[in-house]
C-alpha cells in the first residue's frame, strides 16, 4: 500500500493502494470514473485508452506508481461539455453500435489529431490499429476522424 | 388503414398502473436512468407525469417518455423502438426521452433481443401503444371541448379542433387521458403517412456514449458492493476437485473464496442454460485488482468428468437428450473425424426427384468440401453481472439479451420465488448471441447469496474467451451434377459439425433444382456451443455461395445471372413445397446489388465476388472488391443490397450492415479457436485475431430495396453472405479457391 496523488482531468486526487494497480482499475474502482473500459488487460484492445501528458496510453498495463506527476486525461475530461471535435464528429456520423469500445477509440483518435491534424488513411490505420471494435464500426470511425480533422 | 384490435392479452400493457387521477412525481434516480436525456431537457422536466400505459408517460409540459422494452447491444433498438411509438402517437421526436424498461413480463411483453426479431416482433404492438394513447388523448380533448372525437385531430403533440379553433398540447390533456378506458380497437397509420419511420434518427444514447457515461453492466455500482471473479476449469471435460481457499482468504482485500454450483441436482435445463462449467470457484474482494491478484494465486485441482446425458428443454417445449462425452478434445482430432464424413452418408433431411440417378448419368460432377472452426464471440465487454441477494429478495442488473430465459433458473438455483427477482437490463457491450446464455447472472446471484453482500461479478477476457458457448466447427460437402450441355441436373449438400449440424435443408437452392439431396450429421462434444450472429447460416452461406460460384464458372455463366436463373426457376415452377424463401425478393437483392455495383461494367481491373443469402427473414446480397497489396488482401469496397421490408431508421440500419460486413470479413479472414486436450488455445486478443482498422473495408455502400412490407431484422442477415463474397473475390484476386476458414489462418501471403 502506498499513497499517490494523481492529476486527472485537471483535478488532484489522492489514492492509497497497491503501487502495481493499473490506472484502469484506479479510475474504475477507486475514483468512480467508469468511462475508461476494460477489454483485455494486456494492451491488445485499446478499450482502456487514456492520455498521459497528451499521449495515448493503455491504462490496463500502466501501474499507478509509474504516473509520477504526469497529467492524466480520461474520456470524462476530454472536453467540458462533450464537444471535443472528435466527440462532435462521432455524433455527426453516429458511429457507435454497442458503444463499449468507443471511449477508447475516441481517446486514440483525439491523441492522433493532436499530433497530426490532417492524417492520411494510412496514418489513421496505424494510429487506430490497437483499438478493436467487435461491432465493426471502423469505416465510420475513419470518416469521423476526417470530419474531426476538419472541425479542428 | 389497418384497424387493430387491442386483444385482451395486449390490453394489459396498455392499461395505466398509476393510481387513478394522480400524476406521478419522479425522483432523481429515475432521471439518472434516462440515459437519453439531454441537459436542456432535464431543465425542461415536467413537474408531473401522467402514465398513459406501461410504455408511455406524458409530462404536464408535453414532454413524452417512452420505455424502450428490449435490451440494447448495438442494434439501436433503444432509438428505433420508441420511434414506432412516437410515429403513431404523433409527437415531435425532439420532445421524446427514452427510458430503459426493466424486466417485466406483463408490462413489456417479450423482452428479447436476438434472432433479429426485435423490430419485427414489436412492429405492431409498439405502434398500437402509440395509437391507443393518441386516441385516448383525442377522447380527452373531445370530452373537454364537448365535440365529437372524429373532429379532433393531432399534429406533433398538439390536439386541434378545427371548427372551434381550440387546441391543447398533449401535456394539457394527459391527466384526463390517463383516466380514459383503453380503446377496444385503434387505427394504425398507412405506410405513406409515416413521418418518423423511414427517416434517419440519431442514436438516443450517442452523447452518453461519446462522453463515457456509465451505462454498461460492468459500470454498475452500488453502495457496499464487492467485486467477484471466478475460476473455471482450464479445459473442457474437467470439473472441480479442490481449492486452497484458506491461503487465498488471507490475501489483501480478499473477503471470501468458495465454490458454487450453478444448478440444483436434477434441475431441468432449458435451451439457454448451456454451461460447460456448472461448478466453479468464486473469489470475492474489495477491488478488481486485488481479486485479480488473488485469482492468480489460486491453486485449484480439477479432474476429468465421466460422460453423462442431460435433458434440455428446447424451443418447442419438448425435451431433448444431450450426450456429453468425457475426454479432453483436440482440434486435430476433430478435423480428422470431420474429414471422415466427406465419404459417409448422413441422415437425409430432404430429397427431391432422383438425385442418385442424376449423379450417375452426369457428364461432370463437381464436389467440394468447406469447413470452418469454432469461434468465440468476444463481445468487447466481458461477461459480468451485478447481484444482490438479501434473503428472499433478489436484485440483478446485468447485460442480458433474453432476461425471461434466466429467471426460472435463477429462482430455482437460489431457492426463491420468481416474483422476488427484480432485474435491470443494462446496455450491453456486444451480445452476438453470447448474452442469451445468462449463466453468469446465476453465478453472480449465488456468489452474492453466499457472500451475503451486493457483488459485481466480472469475467477477465481470458475467462470470457475460454468459457465456451462457441460457434461450432462445421463442414459441408457439396456436389453438383452437370449434363453434357452444362445444365445443372442435380445438387447434393451434406453438412455437419461438432456438436451440431448447420444444415438448412429447405433453403435455396432447394426448390430450384429437380434432383436435390440434403443430408446432415453431427458429433457429440463436451465443448459447449451457442448462438453466434446468424447461427449456422454464418457458415452455410459462405460454403453454399462459394460452391455456386464455382458451379457457375464450370457452366460458363455469369455468377449473378446463374443465381438469378435458378431463382427464376424456383419462382416459376418450384420443386417441392417447403422452400424457405421468397424467390422474388431473393432475386430482388441480387438485381439491386448488380445495378448498384455496376457489376456488368467495370469488372476488368477488379477482383470481385458476389454472394447472397436469406436468413432471419431478411435478404442480403454483397459484391466485394478486393486487391492484393504486399501479399495481403485489401477489401476496397463492399456494395450491399438488403431487403428487410420497411426500414425504420435508415442510417442506423446502414450502420448495422456496415458492422456485419466488417465483422464477417474479420471472421472469414482470421476468426478461429482451436483446442488442445480440451484447452482453448487462444485466451486473449494477442493470439485471437480480430479484424482491425487497417483491415476493414475502405468503403461500404449499403442500399435497401424500397417496399411496404412489414420490417424484418438487420442484426444478422448481412453477416452470413459476406463470407461467400470474400471467398469468391479471393479466387478472382489470386486464382485459387479457398475452402477452409479462416482464409488467412496462418497469415499466409497471397500471390
Ligand atoms: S483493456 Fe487495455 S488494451 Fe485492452
Ligand atoms: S461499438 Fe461495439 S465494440 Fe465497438
Amino acid at each position: 500500500m502506498a499513497t499517490f496523488s494523481l492529476n486527472i482531468n485537471g483535478k488532484d486526487h489522492q489514492v492509497e493502494l497497491d503501487p502495481n494497480t493499473p490506472i484502469l482499475w484506479v479510475l474504475r474502482d477507486h475514483l468512480n470514473m467508469l468511462g475508461t473500459k476494460y477489454g483485455c488487460g494486456i494492451a491488445q484492445c485499446g478499450a482502456c485508452t487514456i492520455h498521459l501528458d497528451g499521449i495515448a496510453m493503455r491504462s490496463c498495463i500502466l501501474p499507478v506508481s509509474a504516473i509520477k506527476d504526469k497529467k492524466i486525461t480520461t474520456i470524462e475530461g476530454l472536453s467540458e461539455n462533450g464537444n471535443h471535435p472528435v466527440q462532435q464528429a462521432w455524433l455527426e456520423h453516429d458511429v457507435p453500435q454497442c458503444g463499449y469500445c468507443q471511449a477508447g477509440q475516441i481517446m486514440s483518435a483525439a491523441a492522433l489529431l493532436k499530433d497530426n491534424p490532417n492524417p492520411t488513411d494510412k496514418e489513421i490505420d496505424a494510429a487506430m490499429n490497437g483499438n478493436i471494435c467487435r461491432c465493426g464500426t471502423y469505416s465510420r470511425i475513419k470518416k469521423a476522424i476526417k470530419t474531426a480533422s476538419e472541425i479542428g | 388503414m389497418s384497424i387493430i384490435k387491442t386483444a385482451i392479452g395486449r390490453r394489459k400493457f396498455l392499461k395505466s398502473s398509476a393510481l387513478a387521477g394522480g400524476g406521478m412525481v419522479l425522483g432523481f434516480s429515475w432521471l439518472a436512468s434516462c440515459q437519453s436525456l439531454p441537459e436542456e431537457e432535464v431543465l425542461a422536466m415536467p413537474k408531473e407525469w401522467f402514465e398513459i400505459n406501461s410504455y408511455l408517460k406524458i409530462g404536464d409540459n408535453g414532454v413524452i417518455s417512452i420505455f424502450a422494452p428490449n435490451p440494447e447491444f448495438g442494434q439501436n433498438v433503444r432509438t428505433s423502438m420508441p420511434m414506432l411509438v412516437a410515429e403513431e402517437l404523433d409527437v415531435d421526436w425532439k420532445k421524446v426521452i427514452v427510458e430503459q424498461a426493466p424486466y417485466h413480463k406483463e408490462k413489456f411483453g417479450r423482452q428479447f433481443t436476438g434472432g433479429s426479431r426485435g423490430i419485427m416482433s414489436r412492429w405492431e404492438p409498439l405502434r398500437m401503444v402509440g395509437a391507443s394513447a393518441r386516441q385516448m388523448l383525442r377522447e380527452a380533448a373531445a370530452q373537454a371541448w364537448q365535440v365529437p372525437i372524429e373532429e379532433v385531430s393531432t399534429e406533433e403533440g398538439v390536439l386541434h379542433h378545427k371548427n372551434s379553433g381550440q387546441s391543447a398540447h398533449y401535456g394539457e390533456m394527459a391527466a384526463a387521458a390517463a383516466k380514459i378506458p383503453v380503446p377496444k380497437e385503434v387505427q394504425l397509420k398507412e405506410v405513406k403517412d409515416f413521418k418518423l419511420i423511414g427517416t434517419s434518427r440519431k442514436n438516443v444514447d450517442g452523447k452518453q456514449i461519446v462522453t463515457g457515461k456509465p451505462m454498461f453492466g460492468i459500470d454498475y455500482q452500488k453502495e457496499g458492493m464487492l467485486i467477484a471473479m471466478i475460476e473455471h476449469p482450464p479445459a473442457f471435460g474437467m470439473t472441480l476437485k479442490s481449492i486452497n481457499s484458506d491461503e487465498i482468504k488471507t490475501l489483501p482485500g480478499i473477503k471470501d473464496v468458495f465454490s458454487i454450483k450453478s444448478y440444483k441436482e436434477d434441475f431441468d435445463k432449458a435451451f439457454f442454460d448451456t454451461n460447460a462449467f456448472p461448478e466453479i470457484v468464486a473469489i470475492v474482494g474489495n477491488s478488481t485488482w486485488e481479486v485479480l491478484q488473488a485469482k492468480k494465486q489460486l491453486k485449484v485441482e480439477w479432474h476429468p468428468f465421466e460422460a453423462y446425458t442431460e435433458k434440455v428443454k428446447n424451443f418447442r417445449g419438448t425435451i431433448d437428450t444431450k450426450n456429453v462425452p468425457a475426454g479432453l478434445e483436440s482440434s486435430t482430432q476433430h478435423n480428422a473425424i470431420m474429414n471422415e464424413w466427406t465419404n459417409k452418408k448422413g441422415t437425409i433431411a430432404r430429397k427431391d426427384g432422383n438425385p442418385e440417378a442424376a449423379f450417375k448419368k452426369a457428364a461432370k460432377i463437381i464436389e467440394r468440401t468447406y469447413s470452418a472452426p469454432f469461434l468465440a464471440h468476444n463481445c468487447m465487454e466481458p461477461m459480468n453481472a451485478f447481484a444482490h441477494v438479501e434473503g428472499e429478495k433478489v436484485h440483478i442488473a446485468a447485460p442480458i439479451q433474453i432476461p425471461s430465459f434466466i429467471v426460472n433458473t435463477l429462482a430455482t438455483s437460489l431457492g426463491v420465488s420468481e416474483d422476488n427477482i427484480q432485474m435491470e437490463m443494462t446496455r450491453m457491450g456486444g451480445g452476438f448471441g453470447r448474452r442469451a446464455y445468462g449463466h453468469y447472472i446465476v453465478e453472480a446471484a449465488l456468489i452474492s447469496q453466499k457472500a451475503k453482500a451486493p457483488i459485481k461479478l466480472i469475467y477477465t477476457r481470458e475467462d470470457d474467451m475460454t468459457n465456451g458457448i462457441y460457434r461450432p466447427t462445421y463442414q459441408a460437402t457439396y456436389r453438383a451434377a452437370l449434363d453434357e450441355n452444362n445444365n445443372l441436373t442435380a445438387f447434393h449438400v451434406k453438412a455437419g459439425g461438432i456438436p451440431e449440424s448447420p444444415l438448412f435443408a429447405d433453403r435455396f437452392p432447394a426448390g430450384a433444382i429437380d434432383n436435390y439431396l440434403a443430408e446432415e450429421w453431427s458429433i457429440d462434444s463436451n465443448i459447449t456451443i451457442g448462438a453466434f450472429r446468424a447461427p449456422r447460416s454464418n457458415f452455410m452461406a459462405g460454403a453454399e455461395q462459394s460452391f455456386l460460384d464455382e458451379v457457375a464458372e464450370a457452366i460458363g455463366q455469369d455468377a449473378i445471372d446463374f443465381r438469378l436463373e435458378l431463382l427464376d426457376r424456383a419462382k416459376q415452377n418450384p420443386v417441392g413445397e417447403k422452400n424457405d424463401y421468397d424467390a422474388e425478393r431473393y432475386a430482388g437483392v441480387l438485381q439491386l446489388v448488380k445495378e448498384k455495383s455496376n457489376w456488368n461494367q467495370n469488372q476488368e481491373n477488379k477482383s470481385r465476388g458476389v454472394s447472397a443469402y436469406f436468413c432471419h427473414n431478411t435478404y442480403a446480397a454483397h459484391v466485394l472488391d478486393m486487391s492484393i497489396e504486399n501479399g495481403k488482401p485489401i477489401v476496397d469496397k463492399v456494395c450491399c443490397a438488403i431487403d428487410c421490408g420497411i426500414v425504420v431508421n435508415p442510417d442506423a440500419a446502414r450502420n448495422m450492415a456496415e458492422g456485419a460486413i466488417t465483422d464477417g470479413i474479420g471472421n472469414a479472414f482470421y476468426g478461429e479457436l482451436t483446442f488442445k486436450d480440451g484447452v482453448p488455445e487462444k485466451k486473449n486478443f494477442d493470439t485471437y485475431r480480430m479484424i482491425r482498422m487497417s483491415e476493414a473495408p475502405q468503403d461500404i455502400d449499403v442500399h435497401f430495396v424500397q417496399n411496404e412490407i412489414n420490417p424484418t431484422g438487420m442484426g444478422e442477415p448481412p453477416f452470413p453472405p459476406i463470407f461467400g463474397a470474400v471467398a469468391n473475390a479471393m479466387y478472382k484476386a489470386t486464382g485459387k479457391r479457398v475452402y477452409k476458414q479462416p482464409f488467412l489462418g496462418n497469415e499466409q501471403v497471397l500471390g
